[in-house]
């Protein structure tokens, strides 16, 4: 960019910015129960990291409010051949910086988000080539035939290839060895906001990004996010006018927010299934007294442990009503979903006892839980009323709950023997949990999120038939068989889909989407 | 023994103890909160850290007078159907153990190396000193987040048994510091006097000076910081709790208990915080009594 482009660019913004600060900038206060774990957009395959970082950065199909695809970078695409995907993009994009939008610096994304240190593999694992046709045309090739790939790429978010390399960023920050970069704390991205301040796990700020290319629904100028971990600090903050947009509201407060004229919640259904994995691969596990064996690679210690979970009093208890319990790993309104197949093993304390016995544990054995108790509704809760339900099976939990900072970094290098997840796929189709969370693990990006290393062949094969399948009803009949398969294996313990609770003041008006996503240039404020 | 009891009642401090009724009442309270938690395995109604015990459909009962209580939860239960009032007994023991261990520690540090410091002086003592500076200058409580955490990333797989030591260490590497400068200060005076410069004359070692002389003459002020001390470490031991580094939640100390309950404040159900925290300052508040009243009984210039 010459300097007069610069000055015009910068003259154009601060007129811009008046115009705006004339009518009273907009800010808007956004509190969460834990921070964006990092700016970079490839680092966590996480929601709350892709949300926030979502209004920064841009994916090439985006999603409306319904959830359906809508036109983002790439204004239109198509199949040209079974296996290759052409995408037309946006011209006259700009990144905050200023440099231009081509079809570089989607080459580089994919390249990026599929190489070392990316946590979005699991989206890139089907393509074999990314290829420029033009500046403003690109030619996706996947190993395979591949319906839904416009759908599997929409939580991939554009880079700017020359900002990546100037400030050495060509790797996305990786969580698991720790390292950071300068994409954890800066941004370049073409989103409707830019960030102006980041503050890791203590505050963010956002501000609008005036050149952006497409209409902003909100009068908001700037957004402060504000990581409050501490459910009633975080309820006090909203009562006392502090904050003006908050998630989740702690399902003991909603009688109590409700209650205020000033505040109001907004609930509904989410499509994030949370379950607990084990550890089926090591052959003895890390963390357990039982010595030269792995006691989770016996079908009938998982069923046992699935069937003395007591889901019922978890939900009425723990959740105060707000959570339904689910049998498949998937929620309704996932693409693929099979109510018949959703009724969960009774529970069961008596039949857990004597299968653990038939296993060869009469008296149950050690195994430690990890567990996060600031990621998900209530989640330290549940894990406690587990290792209370384990207990009378004989078996003894050792639950360490922690922080999600450090509990993520943990689980995904695999250093865990019993944990807890939660999955909103994010391609709204079940092949997503299926090839994330039941394929057995590849460095190719399979089974990226079986963390117990489950494998059944069988389902892996059917994975990859349903990735290249097009025929509806085809298709839907091998995810019913897979996830019939799953759960015969007791892969995983599926729990429930928890309810989303967001509170905020009255003035504000917002959308609120079922995979939890907040995208800030939906609110407005009154 | 039987001398030395009968001197005891006979004396001075025994004296001072029956003529405060303030030294009384705390020391009463002192020792039901000890014998609770000493024998909370026989007075609990419940055991909470029996995980198979616990009954979720009686989570967040209120207490027994309250129309929804139930009479066999006395105080109510916490979210997890845990009965409060065992949980605070089996707290306490957490509390007061963690409390006890980690001053008796910090004692025997501060003490050692304080009387090291005062007596051999020149180097040794130039070093101790400047450690100690370095301590002051941060706050106890951030100093004992340092080596949980260090201790922590040492043995992830602690659990139990390793995550107390850790956190009774934590406490007490951050409170040694004030006995190491007291007893320093002491020792500097009494390592001039005739009975210490009588024994050098007469050949006794160094050590011995140090340990059988000195030291009983310099115990006085540690006894008084002590029983201080000991309300302060249970007050951090709640505040690592609080913050999830101290004990696992399948064990709640009060820390935990109240940490807890705070959730539950906005909601109604203040049984959960009130209880413990109840409990917490009238151990602490006992303890820090007594340790006023034994500073004074000792001060021979307030007699």
């Amino acid at each position: 960019m010459t300097l007069r482009q610069t000055l015009l660019a910068a003259a154009l913004a601060t007129s811009l910015a008046m115009a705006g600060g004339a009518a009273s900038a907009v800010t808007l206060r956004v509190a969460n129960q834990g921070d964006s774990n990092s700016m970079d957009p490839h680092s966590l395959n996480e929601s709350l990291q892709l949300s926030f970082t979502g209004n920064v950065y841009e994916p090439l199909v985006g999603r409306d409010k319904k959830l359906a695809l809508a036109p983002a970078l790439a204004t239109s695409w198509k199949q040209t051949s079974p296996t290759v995907w052409r995408f037309e993009l946006r011209k006259g994009v700009l990144f905050h910086g200023g440099e231009k939008f081509t079809a570089d610096d989607v080459v580089f994304t994919f390249k990026r988000a599929a190489g070392d240190g990316s946590d979005m593999k699991g989206y890139t694992s089907t393509i074999k080539e990314v290829r420029k046709v033009d500046d403003f045309t690109v030619d996706i090739e996947t190993t395979a035939p591949f319906p839904i790939l416009p759908d599997v790429i929409s939580l991939v978010y554009i880079m700017n290839k020359s900002w990546c390399e100037a400030n050495k960023a060509e790797k996305p920050v990786d969580r698991r060895k720790g390292i950071e970069n300068a994409a954890s704390f800066r941004t370049n991205g073409t989103g409707p906001f830019r960030t102006k301040e980041r503050q890791p796990a203590t505050r963010t700020v956002l501000v609008r990004n005036f050149n952006y290319w497409g209409k902003v629904e909100s009068n908001v100028d700037e957004v402060i996010f504000t990581p409050i971990g501490n459910d009633a600090t975080r309820v006090a903050a909203l009562l006392s006018g502090e904050i003006d947009v908050m998630e989740p509201v702690p399902l003991q407060d909603v009688e109590r927010i409700k209650a205020n004229a000033g505040l109001k919640v907004m609930q509904g259904p989410e499509l994030r299934t949370i379950f607990l994995g084990m550890d089926q691969k090591r052959d003895e596990l890390l963390f357990s007294n039982v010595k030269g064996k792995n006691p989770f690679k016996d079908v009938r210690v998982r069923r046992a442990f699935y069937q003395a979970i007591d889901i019922e009093a978890i939900r009425t208890r723990v959740m105060r009503g707000a959570a339904t319990p689910t049998a498949l790993m998937v929620a309704p309104g996932i693409k693929g979903f099979v109510p018949e197949l959703n009724k969960r093993a009774p529970h069961d304390a008596e039949a857990a006892k004597k299968l653990l016995a038939e296993a060869g544990y009469p008296n149950g054995f050690e195994v430690g839980m990890n567990c996060p108790n600031d990621r998900y509704v209530n989640d330290g809760e549940i894990c406690q009323a587990i290792a209370a339900n384990l207990a009378r099976i004989g078996v003894k939990i050792n639950l360490q709950a922690e922080s999600k900072a450090t509990y993520f970094p943990k689980i995904l290098s695999r250093n865990t023997s019993f944990y807890m997840l939660g999955w909103t796929p994010g391609t709204y189709d079940a092949h997503n949990a299926l090839s994330n969370l039941m394929a057995t693990p590849t460095d190719k990006g399979q089974g990226l999120f079986n963390l117990g290393s489950y494998s059944n062949a069988k389902v892996d094969e059917l994975t990859l038939k349903i990735q290249s399948e097009t025929d509806e009803a085809k298709r839907n009949a091998m995810i019913a068989e897979a996830f019939k398969l799953h759960a015969e294996d007791f892969g995983h313990i599926p729990l429930h889909q928890q309810a989303l609770a967001w509170a905020m003041k009255k003035n504000v008006e917002l959308v609120q989407l079922p995979d939890n996503f907040m995208p800030f240039r939906w609110i407005t404020v009154k | 023994m039987r001398e030395a009891l009968r001197r005891f009642f006979d004396g001075d401090v025994w004296h001072s103890f029956r003529n405060s009724p303030v030294a009384m009442a705390a020391a009463a309270v002192a020792a039901l909160c000890v014998f609770c938690a000493a024998f909370a395995p026989w007075v609990a109604p419940h055991d909470p850290f029996d995980l198979a015990s616990l009954e979720l459909a009686d989570s967040r009962l209120p207490p027994a007078w309250d129309a929804e209580g139930k009479p066999a939860y006395l105080l109510g239960t916490d979210d997890q159907g845990r009965d409060i009032l065992s949980a605070l007994m089996y707290g306490a023991r957490i509390s007061l153990l963690v409390g006890l261990a980690s001053v008796l520690l910090s004692v025997l540090v501060g003490v050692s190396l304080g009387l090291l410091s005062g007596f051999v002086g020149g180097r040794i003592d130039a070093f101790v000193m400047r450690v100690c500076d370095v301590m002051l200058s941060f706050p106890a409580i951030l100093i004992a987040l340092l080596i949980d955490g260090v201790g922590r990333a040492l043995f992830p797989n602690a659990h139990d048994t390793l995550a107390f030591a850790v956190l009774i260490l934590a406490i007490a590497l951050s409170g040694w510091v004030k006995f190491a400068r007291t007893v320093r200060g002491s020792t500097l005076v009494e390592r001039h006097k005739e009975y210490v410069q009588a024994a050098r004359v007469i050949g006794v070692s160094k050590w011995r000076i140090m340990g059988r002389h000195v030291l009983p003459n310099v115990m006085g002020p540690v006894l008084v910081l002590a029983t201080i001390d000991i309300g302060q470490a249970i007050l951090i031991e709640a505040t690592l709790s609080f913050l999830g580094v101290g004990v696992p939640p399948t064990q709640p100390s009060l820390g935990t208990l109240i940490r807890i309950g705070n959730d539950f404040l906005f909601s109604g159900e203040w049984w959960i915080t009130i209880f413990p925290g109840m409990v917490l300052v009238m151990i602490a508040l006992s303890v820090n009594l007594l340790g006023d009243w034994l500073r004074d009984a000792l001060n021979p210039r307030l007699q």
